[in-house]
């Protein structure tokens, strides 16, 4: 015996060339073949990032408003009745220290419509409020028309719109002697503001000033929800003390949140709804195997010649079965990797109509692409393992 | 290898297929080929011609008896060691060519060599002579689609003949040719001999096995008569 003979490895670019044959050979139908992988790991794709797309823009919009904005609302007493702040409430909280704006609202029992004529049933769910000087600063919006209430018009008959009261009343833009009927009277509007996110309670409100509504609708002057803007890294700190200076006397009575923190929730409780549609990806996935599965043992029949030919020419049969296995793979593969740009351009492109940062998470990509290999490998072993079973004369039979 | 080993020997190899009832393919053959000979194995189909040849290119194993290819017993060695028996010292010639149609000549040729731990370069240089040497060097970036059959048969024995094989397994080369391409084919045949290639040709073919110096005759499984001319 003159040399050893050990069958050789093949290098991972004669495999390579080996195990695309059937790929470079039958393009459409290849490619028919990894579409079904292809939707699959798009949907993944995109549903994780989309989702961690939307929750990065709240997270940002939420960072752009601001954590450091506190509401102290008045609660129930033990007996059950609505509290009332004290009408010291939001001078005192001004005096805590990190504290650097306090707003206040006050509800009022008035009611407001479009004209006279409407039947006072039709609220619309609309409530007046009492309305500080700075609160639109304080809460984080702007006016989307008009102006908003001054020192002078906030003694005067005059109201700015929340933004979903302004739609509710069918109220697009301001005009000068444009007027509603509020509490049994016409009321000048002055502005219209944009939504606010952190106090969507003041979109459908609408705001009239402390002075104006203690002389014309009978208002008591008690804050209901004081706004409390405190330097940022102090907040916990106000927030705990909060209560007891609002109201000294029953410092149980008041309600102490932070809008922020509920959003944030929220924005993590999006990706619940995500489970549906990862397994509608998942099942695509799997109808891909299944196709994957499919054209490969057609493809081991039809080149029964071609398996009989490297044998012939010494390959042993697990380098038939790593041949067809790695084609499988491969295959999958280039499915996984269009499914991925698929996924990762339509996440980009709805991103960008909504304005968020689009957001392609590791995991998402990562995995999809991992899900394509573990699919191309189980769905290439059974007809790897057939060809490699073929025996070397049956193979090279003509029919 | 020293000139005593035969490159290829059967002793008593018989060949059965199946159990109920055992068809008998091969029954009792031996011979022996030393290297430089060119030899027809000539025999009506069904005489177990195709059997001898996987027997012979140890694609198959015998039911008993022994098949040694240069001096190494085919029932010594496993699979994966046959395997690489056909990789370095067996070339097969198919009557139906089995090129790659997508790969150029070149690549057709130097596949004969991939699984004979020979690098890429190598292999390219070794087909490159191997195509020059069956007189297509001039066309070795073409597609086996734009040959004719005989062409296409050239460009098949090369691949068998690149790496130098110690034995060269020839199954009706000329089966699917005409007679005036068959016969260049054959002539072809004679010249790589001639230059030191050992071949066995299968065929059921007289005139073919007519220009061959050892003509083995099969018939029903039995070797009826071995001439050398």
């Amino acid at each position: 015996m003159q040399t050893d003979l050990q069958p050789p490895r093949l290098s991972l670019v004669d495999l390579g060339r080996v195990a695309s044959v059937g790929l470079r050979t039958r393009r459409v139908r290849a490619a028919l073949s990894a579409l079904g992988i292809a939707i699959g790991v798009a949907a993944i794709v995109a549903v994780l990032g989309l989702s961690a797309s939307s929750q990065a823009g709240l997270l940002a919009e939420i960072d752009k408003l601001g954590t450091n904005l506190l509401t102290v609302t008045n609660g129930q007493s033990p007996l059950g009745q609505p509290a009332e702040l004290p009408l010291a409430a939001p001078r005192m909280i001004r005096r805590v220290g990190p504290v650097t704006q306090v707003q206040y609202t006050g509800s009022t029992s008035a009611n407001a419509y479009r004209s006279p004529l409407i039947p006072s049933i039709d609220t619309n769910g609309l409530s007046v409020q009492a309305a500080s000087l700075g609160l639109p600063h304080a809460v984080g919006t702007r006016l989307a028309h008009g102006s908003y209430l001054n020192a002078a018009t906030a003694r005067q008959p005059v109201a700015v719109l929340g933004a979903q009261a302004a739609g509710l009343l069918g109220i697009d833009r301001i005009y000068p002697g444009e007027r509603i009927w509020l509490g049994g009277m016409w009321f000048y509007l002055v502005g219209i503001l944009k939504p606010a996110v952190l106090a969507p309670e003041i979109d459908d409100s609408v705001l009239v000033g402390f002075p104006a509504a203690k002389h014309y609708l009978g208002f008591d002057g008690h804050a209901t929800t004081v706004y409390v803007r405190s330097v940022t890294g102090q907040t916990a700190a106000v927030q705990s003390v909060l209560g007891a200076t609002a109201d000294p006397e029953a410092p149980g009575d008041v309600d102490v949140s932070q809008p922020s923190a509920a959003l944030t929730a929220r924005a993590d409780a999006q990706g619940a709804l995500n489970s549906l549609f990862l397994g509608l990806g998942a099942i695509s996935l799997l109808v891909g195997a299944v196709g994957v599965a499919n054209i490969m043992l057609i493809g081991v029949l039809e080149r029964r010649n071609e398996i009989g030919l490297r044998r012939s020419l010494g390959a042993t049969k697990g380098q038939i079965r790593t041949q067809f296995l790695t084609e499988a793979i491969l295959l999958a593969l280039l499915g996984g990797a269009a499914g991925i740009a698929a996924g990762a351009i339509s996440t980009v492109v709805y991103a960008s109509t909504k304005h968020w940062t689009a957001i392609i998470p590791v995991t998402a990509w990562a995995g999809g692409l991992a899900a394509a290999i573990l699919i191309g490998a189980i769905a290439g072993l059974l007809p790897a393992i057939r060809a490699a079973r073929l025996s070397p004369t049956e193979a090279l039979r003509t029919v | 290898m020293t000139a005593e080993v035969p490159v290829l020997e059967l002793e008593r190899v018989t060949k059965t297929y199946g159990s109920d009832p055992p068809i008998p393919a091969l029954q009792g053959v031996s011979f022996s080929i030393t290297a430089g000979e060119l030899v027809a194995v000539l025999g009506p189909s069904g005489s177990g011609k195709s059997t001898l040849l996987h027997l012979m290119g140890t694609l198959e194993r015998p039911t008993s008896g022994r098949v040694a290819i240069t001096g190494l017993d085919v029932a010594e060695l496993e699979d994966q060691q046959l395997a690489a028996v056909r990789a370095t010292r067996i070339g097969f010639v198919f009557q139906q060519f089995f090129l790659a149609e997508h790969s150029s000549l070149l690549d057709n040729v130097a596949d004969g060599l991939l699984y004979a731990n020979v690098p890429a370069t190598e292999r390219r240089e070794q087909a490159a002579d191997a195509l020059t040497s069956v007189g297509l060097g001039a066309r070795m970036k073409a597609r086996p689609t734009q040959l004719s059959g005989g062409q296409r048969q050239r460009v098949a024995i090369a691949r068998a003949l690149v790496g130098a094989p110690a034995i060269v397994l020839a199954d009706e080369p000329t089966g699917n040719l005409d007679s005036t391409t068959g016969e260049q084919i054959m002539a072809l045949i004679d010249e790589l001999n001639a230059e030191g290639a050992t071949i066995v040709l299968i065929t059921h073919e007289h005139a073919v096995a007519a220009r061959c110096p050892r003509r083995i005759q099969l018939l029903d499984g039995r070797v009826t008569s071995d001439t050398i001319a």
